[in-house]
């Protein structure tokens, strides 16, 4: 781990000639702050070593692409777990918004219309979750939970649980296709991540955010409306799970009920890696931006390494309770 | 103070060889030297109080005899034996108990569980002997005059007796030394004085407390001698009972503070504030009372009379069942925190680590809570504007913080208030309510807060002083308000007010109006 450490701060420390040791010891420092991009690097150097596939630039576009739907809605979860809630329905919103954009598509309304629909049905989701939450005083988690299975159930309802497919080909183009040499998906990803990281550290909801999950009540009597802004921040989570939902739909050219299971894992997951506090009042974009890249980093290693699949589910999950427990042993 | 010193050891030269001694105690944390060559020693059956501004040292010291931290260099004599005190743990099985001044109890256990958690008396097998828990239990509080049941949940308990289950708790270690930290801060002076009794009990049984309070006014009723730290060092030792309380403030900040409750006063002006026949089912029941531009107003009555319940009510953060709020002289609809602040009220909650701050948060955050608003437009945070705010706030008000981006968690319990303060200056209130402004803070922190609270009068604001400190709102107050099971009993003038009628005021004694 050491010699490790060295390596990296030797690496990445600023070639100013004569580079003290003070800087030395600070890059070290910044690494261990952000534990978790040591990790990554980490593993891709072993990954580089292990296969001579990952280091290449499709791969590296590869494992982007993989990240993507992943960060898209993890990013919304990390504005929710901020606050200290959680969003487990983000998986079923993503599956009804890519079912009804979808249907919409094949019905005959023109796609970027479908697109609006299928986002503004997120917003309503989210509207419930938060409505429920902040009014009728349920805990996120059973309200979620119970979200997930209600929001699932009308996608299955809703398709009659056959998936739908045909869409224009400017819609999997959007959404699924690339610009240059960059899938499209990747780009939405990125787009997520600017205005999320506006959103948390520029304005007066991102500030309120952090208040919120730091101490709700204190931030009530210092005149904020708490319930106003929790619902709007699990708007903005179920909104960036409907939009995965369409890249989702996109890339598959297919819209599927079932599609998006067991997706608010992952991003939890990315979440929590990234360092956002399951208790609230700290965290961030770009951790969990790191966090989703650790997850498609390891599967796609994984993959090249012909790791059966259910070896990867099992690698995958030793490896979030490791990069959680490395944060706990730093702090 | 060296001649303190010296009277001091001479008149210790025929005691016994102390319980406790810490000779030559320093410790240094990243950027602090906490404590540099302290010394400490309490003899048998004694109550040393342990005093000192904030910051001085003393928690640090309590948490190194404690085995939270180690000392850098000095040693530790337990009975005359060196000894080395790796944890807590350790520190219980040589006799060290603690009583934190945070509550550290678990609300869904009973009494009696809470005081053995972690080593329930056990039948063997993983099985724990409940008549024996309880049993013991309750001899130990029957020991200690603690009139509880055992079998009651902690969560039913009021404050002060959820702190009497704490020292229960510590007892129940059955130590020589007992370290307790300002276990006084949330009683009321019933409260206290039992407390007292329980201490010297403690005493007549050969345990010594080590006594850690910011109320000076205490000492001379329970403390024998007091050690003063300032900046982490030892200044002296010092028979308690007759030490005046000018010296010993003089000894913890080092000047002699020229006046404990620096009164000035104010013609008072038109009226800002006028609550009429407030009432919450439960808590309060047809209050009324005014406040006028640049008065100080102060409410007293015991715990649990309802005085913090009516400012909640008259601040939005509870709803009220019937009444009415005037600010100005018009009537205003208060919902919510936020109708409130729109009106000009602000409100300095009692908890401020509960209610007042966002502990993760930095300073800046917590300052301009209130007022984001006024630092954003279209919802986009100005941060040069806002902070240059704050840093103006930080600078008026003396807050000190190594900079507006740092956790107010890491602050002391002054300038954490101080901070509360500053959001509340930000918003530009006209009526401002302080629950418990100086619960916890050092004099030298309070003779700050009392002297802000003076220049807001004198800028015009109301200020309404809720306090369980009756010197306080006696020093402090331009007229006192006195409540009673919900019902405010008395309107008293500065000049009629005295500590014994407001007491026969707060008990029920005596009613006027």
């Amino acid at each position: 781990m050491n010699n490790q450490e060295q390596m990296q701060a030797g690496s990445t420390a600023v070639t100013v000639p004569g580079a003290t040791t003070a800087r030395r010891s600070r890059t070290v420092q910044i690494l261990l702050e952000y534990g978790i991009v040591l990790a990554l690097i980490v593993l891709g150097v072993a990954l580089s070593f292990l296969s001579p596939v990952f280091l290449t630039l499709d791969n590296l576009i590869q494992v982007l692409l993989q990240a993507a739907i992943n960060t898209i809605i993890a990013l919304g979860m990390t504005f929710v777990i901020i606050t200290a809630g959680i969003d487990l329905s983000v998986g079923s919103t993503a599956a009804l918004s890519g079912m009804v954009a979808g249907t919409l598509m094949v019905g005959g309304m023109p796609w970027p219309l479908a697109v609006i629909v299928a986002l503004a049905v997120g917003l309503l989701i989210g509207f419930i979750n938060g409505f429920l939450i902040t009014r009728l005083r349920i805990t996120p988690f059973i309200v979620t939970l119970g979200m997930l299975s209600v929001v699932r159930g009308m996608a299955l309802v809703y398709s009659n649980g056959r998936p739908v497919y045909g869409f224009p080909e400017s819609f999997n183009q959007a959404f699924g296709g690339n610009l240059g040499p960059i899938p499209t998906p990747v780009i939405v990803a990125a787009v997520v991540a600017v205005i999320s990281w506006f959103v948390l550290r520029q304005t007066r909801l991102g500030e309120y955010t952090y208040a919120i999950g730091g101490n709700a009540e204190a931030t009530r009597l210092s005149g904020v409306s708490v319930a106003r802004y929790q619902t709007i921040i699990y708007m903005i989570c179920a909104l960036f799970a409907a939009l995965a939902g369409i890249v989702l739909t996109a890339r598959l050219r297919s819209a599927e009920p079932i599609a998006a299971t067991g997706y608010e894992l992952d991003a939890i997951a990315a979440t929590v890696m990234g360092g956002t506090s399951l208790f609230g009042g700290e965290g961030g974009v770009v951790g969990t931006i790191i966090g989703a890249l650790i997850i498609s980093t390891l599967r796609n290693g994984l993959n090249l390494l012909n790791v059966q699949s259910f070896y990867q589910q099992l690698a995958i999950g030793l490896v979030i309770i490791l990069a959680v427990a490395l944060d706990r042993f730093r702090q | 103070m060296s001649s303190v010193a010296t009277q001091t050891n001479s008149a210790e030269s025929g005691a016994p060889v102390p319980v406790l001694r810490l000779t030559g105690i320093s410790k240094a944390f990243p950027g602090v030297q906490a404590l540099s060559d302290v010394h400490l020693e309490v003899i048998h059956g004694e109550v040393h109080a342990l005093i000192g501004e904030n910051g001085a040292g003393k928690s640090t010291l309590m948490k190194i005899l404690y085995g939270v931290h180690q000392p850098d260099t000095g040693t530790i004599e337990l009975n005359g034996k060196q000894v080395k005190i790796g944890s807590p743990h350790q520190a219980q099985q040589l006799g060290i108990s603690m009583v934190h001044q945070e509550l550290n109890l678990i609300p869904s256990l009973d009494v009696a569980r809470n005081i053995f958690l972690g080593r329930e008396p056990s039948r063997g097998a993983g099985l724990i002997d409940w008549p024996r828990l309880y049993r013991q239990a309750d001899e130990i509080l029957t020991q200690l005059h603690i009139n509880l049941n055992p079998r009651t949940l902690v969560k039913r308990l009021s404050v002060a007796q959820m702190q009497l289950v704490e020292i229960a708790h510590a007892i129940s270690w059955n130590p020589s030394i007992l370290i307790l930290d300002e276990p006084t801060s949330s009683l009321t002076q019933q409260e206290i004085g039992d407390l007292f009794n329980i201490l010297r009990g403690l005493k007549a049984r050969g345990t010594s407390v080590l006594y850690i309070s910011h109320r000076l006014e205490e000492l001379e009723q329970i403390a024998d001698r007091a050690s003063v730290l300032r900046d982490g060092k030892f200044i002296a030792a010092v028979d308690a009972r007759t030490t005046p309380i000018p010296e010993l403030i003089r000894m913890m900040v080092g000047r002699s503070l020229t006046q404990q409750y620096p009164k000035e006063s104010m013609e008072a002006g038109a009226e800002v504030l006028r609550v009429e026949h407030l009432s919450r089912s439960g808590v309060s029941k047809d209050v009324s009372f005014s406040v006028n531009r640049g008065e100080i107003v102060g409410m007293a009555g015991l715990v649990g009379a309802g005085r913090s319940e009516v400012a909640r009510a008259v601040f939005g953060a509870d709803p009220m069942d019937s009444g009415k709020v005037y600010v100005e002289g018009r009537e205003v609809n208060i919902h919510s925190p936020n109708d409130a602040i729109a009106a000009g009220i602000g409100l300095l909650p009692e908890d401020r680590k509960l209610d007042g701050l966002v502990l993760v948060l930095p300073v800046k955050t917590n300052s301009s809570l209130t007022v984001l608003e006024r630092f954003s437009s279209f919802g986009v945070v100005n941060h040069a504007k806002r902070d240059s705010a704050v840093q103006q706030a930080v600078g008026e008000l003396r807050i000190r913080t190594p900079s507006i981006n740092f956790r107010v968690r890491n602050l002391s319990g002054g300038n954490q208030q101080k901070v509360v303060l500053s959001k509340w200056l930000n918003s530009q209130p006209k009526m401002l309510i302080f629950d418990e402004p100086t619960r916890g803070i050092d004099v030298g922190a309070k003779v700050e807060v009392y002297n802000l609270i003076n220049q807001l009068a004198k800028s015009g604001v109301g200020i309404l002083i809720i306090s369980s400190e009756l010197p306080e709102v006696l020093g402090m107050c331009d007229r006192i308000l006195v409540m009673h099971e919900g019902h405010l009993v008395a309107n008293l003038p500065r000049a009629e007010a005295t500590q014994e009628s407001v007491i026969s005021y707060a008990s029920g004694e005596k009613i006027n109006e």
